[in-house]
């Protein structure tokens, strides 16, 4: 699947985004584009701005300078090089574009398994009731969860819970589904079970960014992977490329060998 | 005895529901203002935050006495001449109002952050969020100290009294002033707002239990 066989025009498009918290630059000038059907993985050590820039993409956080594009939409800020923010109402319709999945699963627990699939079907897309409820019922199934339809959160294992939140995010159609570490949460025995559902969207063309520590499973998903240090992209290529153990690219092999002391 | 209490009970009907008016709006008023300026206070911008913070320390920081008082004998020097009875009422609503704003502050604060985003990565807008995600969540953390405000707010309404209204508390005075039998009265009068308060706090413990689906 490296070579992404669907790939399609550039989806997404990140020109040299910088962001600081305070006098901390978190990123420097990232750009990276993923096209229509791609899966691309972002790794780097921690404090490298991984997640911040997943964030960025679907403006939970904003940015002080540089571009980022959805299908050419202009993600935070409105067009002519202002650094105007869109109206909450437009943020809101973009945001709905994007699909996100988080570490922390973030399923709403005052509502059954369905319930948060159904409530940006209802309220955000404007479907009714049944229609939502079906929509549900077909993404919960897909994720193996048909019969959890009307369990609450806190009635699900980790596992479960993340397969609920991928299927809330991807039932709302997005072009693009941003995966936040979204098995570091978990315990290892329920990885994997969460991981299979990311390669059957993967496999069905959906297109990904994803933050992952999962190392074998970025280089047998990933179209490309991208590596991000000190808040700089530092290297990107297919994951062959990216992985190989003989890379000239000083930091990242001394973030190769650091991982594979600690995990093999 | 018992039949001056008789004889008085119409009279302290009449009391009991000025008491009631007054509780009633004060509530009311509070939990609406309260809310809006506790939002404010959550997710507002700088200033709007600065503001409700000064109002809330202010107001909780003055007794509701004094407040009464100035409401009606102060504010007329500006020009404000407000009648007794909504003076009382502004007087206990802008008291009730700052703590509604702290209860809504520690309930919603309570809520990870992450049920913002994940309401927000999904496409919904700031009312939606608070409305669908936020809400239903801090619902069960807002009610228990908020009925203990009600409750606070009926007791306290005995203070309206102080600026002549004739409610509860002052109907029983002046029954007093009457018969000179101070305590079997002063004892109906704590059993009707025992009464009014207990009634309250039976609702609420319900209401919580109705609520009590999230994880701790």
């Amino acid at each position: 699947m490296s070579e992404a066989p669907n790939a399609g025009p550039v989806l997404l498009d990140v020109r040299d985004v910088s962001k600081a918290f305070g006098t901390v630059e978190v990123l420097r000038s990232v750009s990276l584009q993923v096209k229509r059907g791609e899966v691309v993985t972002v790794i780097g050590p921690s404090g490298s701005g991984k997640t911040t820039l997943l964030r960025c993409v679907n403006f939970l956080e904003s940015y002080d300078s540089g571009s980022i594009r959805i299908d050419g939409n202009e993600v935070g800020y409105r067009e002519a090089g202002t650094r105007q923010r869109r109206r909450e109402r437009d943020l809101a319709a973009m945001r709905a574009e994007t699909g996100m999945v988080f570490q922390s699963f973030n399923l709403f627990p005052h509502l059954t398994a369905a319930g948060n699939i159904m409530l940006g079907l209802t309220k955000v897309r404007g479907k009714k009731e049944a229609e939502a409820r079906s929509i549900a019922e077909h993404w919960l199934g897909r994720v193996g969860l048909a019969h959890k339809a009307d369990s609450l959160p806190a009635e699900l294992s980790g596992g479960q819970q993340q397969r609920v939140g991928i299927a809330r995010a991807v039932a709302m159609e997005p072009k693009i589904l941003l995966l936040d570490e979204i098995t570091s949460a978990l315990d290892p025995e329920l990885v994997g079970e969460v991981l299979a559902v990311v390669r059957s969207l993967a496999e069905d063309g959906m297109t990904m960014l994803m933050v992952t520590h999962e190392m074998a499973f970025a280089r047998d998903a990933s179209s490309r992977i991208v590596f991000m240090a000190d808040g700089g992209v530092s290297a990107v290529g297919p994951p062959k490329e990216i992985l190989a153990a003989e890379t000239t690219n000083e930091r990242l092999r001394t973030f190769l060998a650091r991982f594979r002391a600690s995990h093999f | 005895m018992l039949s001056q209490i008789l004889y008085a009970l119409p009279f302290l009907a009449a009391g009991f529901a000025v008491t009631l008016w007054v509780s009633l709006l004060v509530v009311v008023l509070s939990l609406i203002a309260g809310v809006l300026l506790g939002v404010g206070l959550v997710y507002g911008p700088m200033p709007l935050r600065w503001a409700v913070r000064i109002f809330s320390d202010t107001i909780r920081g003055i007794p509701i006495l004094v407040l009464m008082f100035f409401v009606y004998y102060g504010l007329p020097a500006i020009g404000l001449h407000l009648p007794s009875f909504w003076a009382a009422v502004s007087a206990l609503t802008l008291f009730k109002t700052a703590q509604v704003i702290e209860y809504l502050r520690g309930a919603v604060g309570s809520i990870p952050k992450g049920q913002f985003e994940a309401a927000m990565a999904i496409g919904l807008t700031f009312r939606q969020r608070l409305t669908y995600v936020i809400f239903p969540q801090a619902f069960r953390r807002f009610l228990p100290p908020w009925i203990n405000g009600v409750t606070d707010a009926v007791k306290g309404s005995a203070l309206v009294s102080l600026l002549g209204i004739t409610d509860l508390m002052q109907a029983i005075n002046q029954v007093i002033g009457r018969t000179y039998e101070a305590m079997p009265l002063y004892i109906l009068g704590a059993l009707i707002y025992f009464a009014v308060n207990y009634a309250l706090s039976l609702a609420s413990r319900r209401l919580e239990r109705r609520f009590s689906f999230i994880r701790e």
